[in-house]
């Protein structure tokens, strides 16, 4: 056809540009997509990667610039015209009804009338093809945060789009997991379809694609061939200055060291009909070790987080042990009061109050802790010293935002989540326990909370980790154990652990019995 | 064209400050349109439900009207301060009504029972009683809800006709006044079971309403100022973020619907021991459902509540002159409060979101390029 005379670009973009007030969230980006190309979209949290595939996708109406799809000029007013002209979008927060099972999900996305169980069928076999296995009637709401993205990949797959926009897809799966998904991508390519690819794991953007856009500041500063780059060029011209690579400083004689967590024959009987029973945890972190729990999502790490942080009490006080107290029956507030300090995965609704300012959202995990210096008599809140530590963990962990003391709900996940993190460090913890720290978090960030993770230990603290990022567990702990269906493998020294084992025991070779495993392996 | 709301990044500062006033200005416009209908003047009809009951400001001889006013809006601010706690707390508490009957109902025990105790005492053991009454009262759907997850919007309001019939039942039967020809109340409280006036000289408005204002400052520094208060918001706004910081929401159930319960009876108590002087069948006129509207015009602030609190106050007395001067229903008050409780609830979503209006032309040119385009390729 005539239209056809760009040169095989599916997607060209110039110049457009995006004001939220004061702030040029794209200003003037350039972005040309080829037919059956992977194509990088880099950039730290706030560089405008969010926005500009918002408008991408319709759900953002640029100030100015033009999008020209297929060599034609185009208006994407809503998603309902970007799915029409063949964009699919898989979201870095998941866009889910939680009372509605998966098929049920996938069905409201699709403007025909096709029957549920056509939808479950069909969902089932592509995700079974694409090695992304899933139950087409599981209700969304009991599902893990990895699953739930499974549901968002093929259902963006079910539409059959030209071009599929993946935000950070690997940052929930295993390394096996994310293989595949790397094979579902490289079948799409061979399949002519296009694909964006945000992420900020630059060596797997090295790996898969054919090249790359860099945005900082909400502006293009680059557009290059990841495979002629290395990780450190990619990540300076992200960042634009050198990134530091954390420091893990080998740790001695933490084997005489204090157990300031232990956890002893943990069990948990499933709180709902879906989620996981604990079976028979024990473990401990002394004082000065960072310990990774590495696992798929789904496994129990959510309802172990829970029973240790004190959200889930035990009946046995002696299960869990702070500073060589019995925890077991305390609260959250009685286990802080010990000395803990908790992390959740979920940042806004969980771990903070998502309409509630950031001062507020301090007080809310330190008001038993800080009594002293934050509430005064009959509960007074002293909004002026809180506002205080508040500024100061803004400083200290460089949270950006666009006021002084923002809603928790109106900054970047990256950002609130460097906060929350400031918000339990700054109160230099005894027992740290974080659940996904760094998820959905750009480079910058990231190496930033693992930095500060690991010289709390190294300051003679207890760090738990529980994580998806095999990548993250290898960068910070001193031992890794394993969570498989709710049962904790022994954790395995650095020197012991390879991503093979680890990856193994993620798949459910008998924890506790490792080498058995490797055997059959 | 499509009319389409679009989240705001952040909440409106101006809409949360000017909604009420938006509000107001609709049920104005919505009124008048109603009085036309009915063949009223609309512009007389509104003089006298806004402007007549107020005359009392420049006029001295009218001044008695503004202790009526008084008197009304206490028990709606009282009551609607406790709201307030329920609601930010998101507990649905919608039987205010019936706490206000227990309230009148247990703390006119002493007065009725023994009507022969003259003491100094009486009044502060029958304002206690009162408020124990309306707190015991509310417990009821705070249990239920806690123990076995019911709605307590369905209990709270059931427990409503309950207490009326209660109520009804003693003051035509065991508490009936004997010497009352027959007419359902009880007898007149002694000298000592009165509430005082606040300002005899001018009119008759008694010390409820100073209550109300008290109610009102304690309860917005609890809820501004006090860890309390934080407690309360967050468990509303955000109940996971509530129990991980070790909140526990089933206290914060019993503590909203208890100290609600107990301002409601506490209303209830000085309703019949201040201007009414006895238990009868018709204590209230619907102040309970009334502050549910007053609650939501003050935006669930304490202060905001004192002024809806005299507005809603107004339509009452305004409805009462209205009948009086030009014959319009009294059944009109209900129509204006429940026309004002809709349009506050409509204008609070401004607060959250602002409102775009998508040109059709616009769309449709853009889905005939987006078609064009895909039969391009």
């Amino acid at each position: 056809m005539s239209v056809d005379t760009t040169g095989g670009n599916l997607l060209e973009v110039r110049g457009l540009t995006k004001i939220f007030g004061t702030l040029k969230a794209c200003d003037g980006v350039d972005l040309t997509i080829r037919k059956g190309e992977i194509h990088a979209l880099l950039g730290e949290n706030g560089a405008g990667k969010s926005t500009l595939v918002k408008m991408l996708f319709g759900s953002l109406e640029p100030h100015s610039g033009e999008i020209r799809w297929n060599g034609k000029p185009v208006t994407i007013s809503s998603p309902s015209v970007a799915k029409k002209l063949g964009i699919g979008m898989v979201f870095q927060h998941f866009s889910l009804f939680e009372a509605l099972s998966a098929a049920e999900n996938i069905a409201l996305s699709l403007a025909d009338q096709t029957p549920i169980s056509t939808i479950a069928a069909k969902a089932q076999a592509l995700s079974y093809s694409y090695g992304l296995p899933l139950d087409p009637y599981s209700v969304v709401g009991d599902l893990s945060v990895g699953e739930r993205q499974r549901i968002e990949i093929i259902r963006c797959l079910l539409q059959t789009p030209e071009l599929v926009i993946l935000d950070e897809p690997t940052s929930v799966l295993t390394p096996q997991e994310a293989d595949k998904l790397f094979e579902t991508l490289e079948r799409l390519r061979v399949e002519g379809k296009s694909i964006l690819y945000i992420s900020h794991r630059l060596e797997e953007v090295k790996r898969m694609c054919d090249a790359a856009t860099v945005m900082r500041h909400g502006k293009v500063v680059a557009h290059c061939d990841p495979r002629q780059e290395t990780a450190a060029s990619l990540a300076r011209m992200m960042v634009g200055s050198e990134v530091h690579a954390v420091v893990r400083a080998p740790v001695e004689g933490v084997e005489r060291a204090e157990a300031l967590l232990e956890i002893r024959n943990l069990n948990r009987k499933p709180a709902t009909p879906f989620s996981v029973p604990l079976r028979n945890i024990s473990l401990n972190v002394r004082a000065g070790e960072v310990i990774g729990i590495a696992g798929v999502a789904g496994n129990g790490q959510g309802e172990f987080f829970e029973a240790i942080s004190g959200e889930a009490t035990q009946p046995d006080a002696g299960t869990i042990r702070i500073r060589g107290k019995d925890a077991g029956r305390l609260s959250i507030t009685g286990r802080r009061l010990l000395g803990a300090a908790f992390v959740p995965e979920e940042r806004l609704g969980h771990g903070a109050a998502p309409r509630m300012k950031l001062s507020e959202n301090l007080l809310l995990s330190r008001y038993a802790t800080d009594s002293k210096a934050f509430l005064g008599p009959a509960g007074f809140v002293k909004e002026s010293t809180i506002d205080a530590a508040t500024q100061r963990i803004i400083k200290d962990m460089d949270v950006r935002k666009s006021a002084r003391d923002p809603e928790a709900a109106a900054l970047s996940g990256g950002n609130l989540q460097k906060f929350i993190i400031g918000r339990e460090l700054d109160r230099q913890p005894t027992v740290m326990v974080v659940n996904q720290p760094t998820w959905g978090v750009d480079a910058g960030a990231a190496a930033k909370i693992r930095q500060s993770l690991i010289e709390l230990a190294r300051s003679g603290s207890a760090v738990l980790v529980i994580s998806q990022d095999l990548d993250e567990l290898f960068e910070i702990s001193d031992a890794i154990a394993v969570m498989h269906n709710g049962a904790l493998s022994q954790p395995l020294s650095r020197t012991e652990a390879t991503l093979e084992k680890i990856g193994l025991l993620m798949g459910g070779a008998e924890p506790g019995h490792v080498d058995h495993g490797l055997e059959t392996a | 064209m499509r009319i389409e709301l679009v989240r705001r990044p952040q909440h409106s500062a101006l809409f949360s400050a000017l909604s009420p006033f938006i509000a107001l200005g609709l049920t104005l416009v919505a009124g008048a349109i109603m009085f036309s209908l009915l063949g009223k003047n609309p512009v007389d009809a509104l003089y006298y439900y806004f402007i007549d009951p107020l005359t009392g400001i420049w006029d001295p001889g009218n001044r008695w009207q503004l202790h009526e006013l008084a008197i009304k809006a206490a028990p709606l601010i009282l009551i609607a301060v406790g709201l307030s706690v329920c609601y930010l707390s998101n507990n649905w508490n919608i039987g205010a009504e019936g706490q206000f009957i227990i309230g009148a109902v247990v703390g006119s025990f002493i007065p009725v029972v023994f009507p022969g105790w003259h003491s100094w005492i009486v009044l502060p053991l029958m304002l206690l009683l009162g408020m124990l009454g309306g707190a015991a009262y509310a417990a009821i759907p705070a249990f239920f809800k806690v123990k076995f997850n019911t709605n307590e919007i369905l209990t709270s309001l059931m427990l409503v006709y309950v207490a009326q019939l209660f109520n009804d039942w003693l003051v035509r039967g065991i508490w009936r006044n004997p010497e009352g020809m027959s007419f359902p109340g009880t007898i007149r409280f002694s000298e000592w079971a009165i509430l005082p006036q606040v300002w005899p000289e001018s009119g008759r408005a008694h010390w409820g309403f100073v209550f109300a204002l008290v109610a009102a400052v304690v309860v917005w520094f609890m809820l501004s100022k006090t860890l309390k208060g934080f407690e309360v918001k967050v468990l509303g706004q955000s109940p996971r973020a509530g129990r991980f910081a070790g909140f526990s929401s089933g206290k914060v159930v019993f503590f909203a619907f208890l100290l609600s319960g107990a301002l409601a009876g506490l209303a209830g108590i000085s309703e019949v021991a201040g201007p009414i002087e006895h238990l009868n069948e018709k204590i209230s006129i619907g102040y309970g459902f009334t502050a549910i509207i007053v609650a939501f015009l003050g935006r669930l602030n304490p202060l905001g509540i004192v002024a809806a609190g005299i507005i809603l106050a107004l339509t009452y007395l305004g409805g009462e002159s209205a009948q009086i001067a030009i014959g319009v229903s009294d059944k009109a008050v209900r129509a204006f409060q429940g026309m004002l409780l809709f349009f506050v609830l409509a204008c609070d979503t401004l607060i959250h979101y602002r409102v775009r209006i998508a040109g059709a032309p616009a769309a449709k040119a853009a889905e005939t390029k987006a078609g064009e385009a895909t039969q391009g390729a």
